[in-house]
């Protein structure tokens, strides 16, 4: 489903992604995880199509597309999802309202019936339930006045809704308590299934006692530099990453 | 640049056209034709603005004052009850009168029914009924030392609006003023004019609107005037859809009793160049002075806004927004003085000003003037102008929206914080319309 080759990725003018490959197949969990400024969010925001984000060699290919030349919006219409970790608070932006235009544009370009306010609005308050989700945060401005958690359900509400076939949640447990870690985590495991890829972008192990992977890559400076299966996720819990300055950087991620 | 010889001969016609008009009968009453006097002696003192004056620094008017209007025809005939429909916004529901060119036009209003003793007719009229609710008030606010286009207007208006409001009424239909300008042989000149008198704890939702008929050149230099009685509550509305080749140029005087209630929301869409004064003064304690402003400019239309909030006594609250959208190579200017003087202790104001500015050519040149005299008091201002924020963009174009679809909901996100003011249902929800038309080449979701 995604194919990523000797991906390099520049911010600012410098350098993150040093030419990063990673191979996903449909109905796969992967977690990237990894230091601090190892790169992860940079990969997930290029796959996005942020336009800080410049790729400067390598290639990505998404379904047999080529994901590196499509507008972020074509990427979200095909299927691609980006969980923030930072969303961004838009003023005067009714959430229900933005979303619903989201899922419209998406439905349109796959040839779909646009939804009208009344299906969409059943189709919302199921969605926001699964995620124990405040209902007026439906009718507030998108993320504004949010908490952090609130702005993080949020995300997998929309990520829900639009139902994507790969989604890239990019460290989404970050300031989340347990409570909330857990609903955020059902709601990604209920979107699990045999059509869909999910990549969890994470520094820490605990997320992923709750969205257990299929695989773990370890990200470090700019390449990826470990793959295992989950247990790999518990052995970096155990020695956190300091062994990665020690140790040459190894081989890339498995084909 | 015009030589100061030429600059002084800009005032001629409006000298000759008062010396023709001034003394006559059609300017009123003695102590009317005084104000009058004394006016004209103002605007020939003062002459038409320079940009070397501070006021109206960013803002040349030589557009206006090179061009020598002639007083505008009576061209009630060419509007029709289907452009007063179009134009009226306000719904059925409002009590509306019409001015084309600053006269009644009686055949085109339809005041309705009213509670007892409010006036919603023309000033001409009142003056000739009852002079004695008029002569207090007229011409009492709107101070012509200073301003010239104030002076002109008081010098040559040749009608007006009179709505008064006796005290403990409280008005439901909203009350609309509808100023029509057309001038369809040559560039013309038209005054209108109104007195809006709230008395004691009353109550009224007023809507004054400006409105042009299709792409004439035309000059409306109005004046409009508010007394607030104590504890009364006045929520006003100026709406400007002037030509985008008209000129206008309003003053909003406005002045608060005690514990009075003042709201005025300002949508200024037309004109190829608008200048709006709004000057308020909180003259009792406990008064409340809001102040919203929504601004939309595109091609080379100029819109400049002048604020002024006087607060004279303790007690008072002031709030004021305005919010303004730059495209093209338009020109925005926005000055708000908040003036509190010494006794004004208590005083809580607050002052925002924002701009979107969408294009390399458009511009606003902003400048908040807080003047303090008293020290127990609270004033806070903000000002922002920028583009449309990045991030929001990316972050709605990765849930699928194009750019053109992301741009438009931000940009309409923008205006509609303001719109979402407006307390009358069918005027926001036309606005909304009228608005949305007005966005620069970006589509809606």
């Amino acid at each position: 489903m995604l194919d990523i080759k000797d991906l390099k990725v520049q911010a600012e003018g410098k350098e993150i992604l040093h030419g990063l490959s990673l191979s996903v197949r449909v109905g796969e969990v992967h977690a990237i995880m990894g230091p601090n400024g190892s790169g992860k969010s940079t990969l997930a925001r290029a796959l996005a199509g942020h336009p800080g984000y410049e790729v400067t060699g390598g290639q990505v290919t998404y379904n047999g597309q080529d994901l590196l030349a499509m507008a972020p919006e074509d990427r979200a219409r095909e299927g691609v999802f980006m969980a923030f970790q930072y969303p961004v608070e838009i003023a005067g932006v009714n959430n229900a309202y933005f979303l619903k235009a989201a899922l419209n544009a998406i439905r349109k370009h796959r040839g779909e019936e646009e939804l009208d306010a009344m299906e969409f609005m059943a189709l919302i308050r199921d969605k926001a339930k699964l995620l124990d989700l405040d209902p007026s945060m439906l009718s507030r401005p998108v993320n504004e006045g949010f908490s952090g958690g609130e702005k993080k359900r949020n995300e997998i509400f929309h990520m829900a809704v639009l139902e994507p076939k790969l989604a890239v949640l990019d460290e989404t447990d970050s300031g989340l308590d347990i409570d909330a870690l857990k609903t955020v985590a059902g709601g990604v495991n209920a979107l699990r299934s045999p059509e869909r890829a999910i990549i969890v972008v994470t520094h820490y192990q605990r997320l992923l006692n709750y969205i257990v992977p299929d695989f773990v890559h370890v990200l470090s400076d700019g390449r990826i530099v470990r793959s295992g299966g989950k247990e790999l996720a518990l052995e970096l819990e155990d020695k956190g990453y300091g062994w990665l300055e020690t140790e040459p950087a190894g081989a890339n991620a498995r084909a | 640049m015009i030589s100061v010889v030429e600059q002084r001969k800009t005032r001629d016609p409006y000298l000759a056209a008062f010396e023709r008009f001034g003394r006559s009968e059609e300017a009123g009453p003695a102590w009317l034709r005084r104000i009058r006097e004394r006016a004209a002696a103002r605007f020939a003192a003062l002459g038409f603005p320079t940009t070397r004056d501070e006021e109206w620094r960013f803002t040349s008017v030589a557009p206006i004052a090179e061009r020598a209007f002639e007083r505008a025809a009576d061209g009630a005939a060419r509007v029709s009850a289907a452009d007063v429909a179009r134009l009226s916004m306000t719904g059925p529901d409002a009590a509306a009168i019409v001015f084309v060119n600053g006269r009644y036009a009686p055949e085109l209003s339809a005041p309705g029914a009213l509670p007892d003793g409010v006036r919603l007719t023309s000033l001409r009229a009142a003056l000739a009924s009852d002079p004695g609710l008029v002569e207090p008030h007229l011409a009492r606010l709107a101070a012509v030392e200073h301003h010239a286009f104030a002076a002109l207007n008081t010098a040559l208006f040749e009608d007006g609006a009179f709505v008064l409001v006796p005290a403990n009424q409280v008005v439901e239909r909203p009350l609309h003023l509808l100023f029509i300008a057309t001038a369809p042989d040559r560039p013309a000149v038209a005054y209108p004019r109104a007195l809006i008198v709230a008395n004691e704890n009353s109550q009224v939702r007023i809507v004054e609107s400006y409105a042009g008929l299709g792409d004439e050149v035309y000059f409306s230099n109005a004046v409009s005037e508010v007394v607030v009685g104590q504890h009364a509550v006045v929520d006003h509305y100026k709406v400007q859809r002037e030509s985008l080749r008209g000129f206008h140029i309003g003053g909003l005087h406005v002045h608060l009793g005690r514990s009075a209630g003042f709201t005025t929301h300002s949508i200024a869409l037309g004109g190829a160049l608008t200048r709006n004064d709004v000057v308020a003064v909180l003259d009792g304690e406990g008064g409340e002075c809001t102040l919203n402003g929504l601004y939309i400019a595109d091609g080379r239309q100029l819109v400049d806004n002048h604020t002024t909030i006087d607060h004279a006594k303790p007690h008072c609250d002031s709030h004021e927004v305005y919010k303004g959208i730059l495209a093209g190579q338009a020109q925005g200017v926005f000055n708000g003085k908040i003036l509190v003087r010494p006794d004004a202790q208590k005083t809580d104001a607050k002052q925002t000003n924002r701009a979107l500015v969408l294009s390399d050519e458009a511009q606003i040149n902003t400048k908040p003037q807080l003047e303090i005299f008293a020290d127990d008091v609270k004033c806070t201002h903000g000002a922002a102008v920028g583009q449309l924020d990045e991030d929001a963009i990316f972050y709605l174009r990765s849930r699928g929206l194009d750019l053109a679809q992301a741009r438009a909901i931000l940009i309409q996100a923008f205006a509609g914080d303001m719109l979402g003011r407006i307390r009358i249902e069918p005027l926001r929800a036309q606005l909304e319309a009228a608005v949305l038309a007005l966005l620069p080449n970006e589509s809606s979701p």
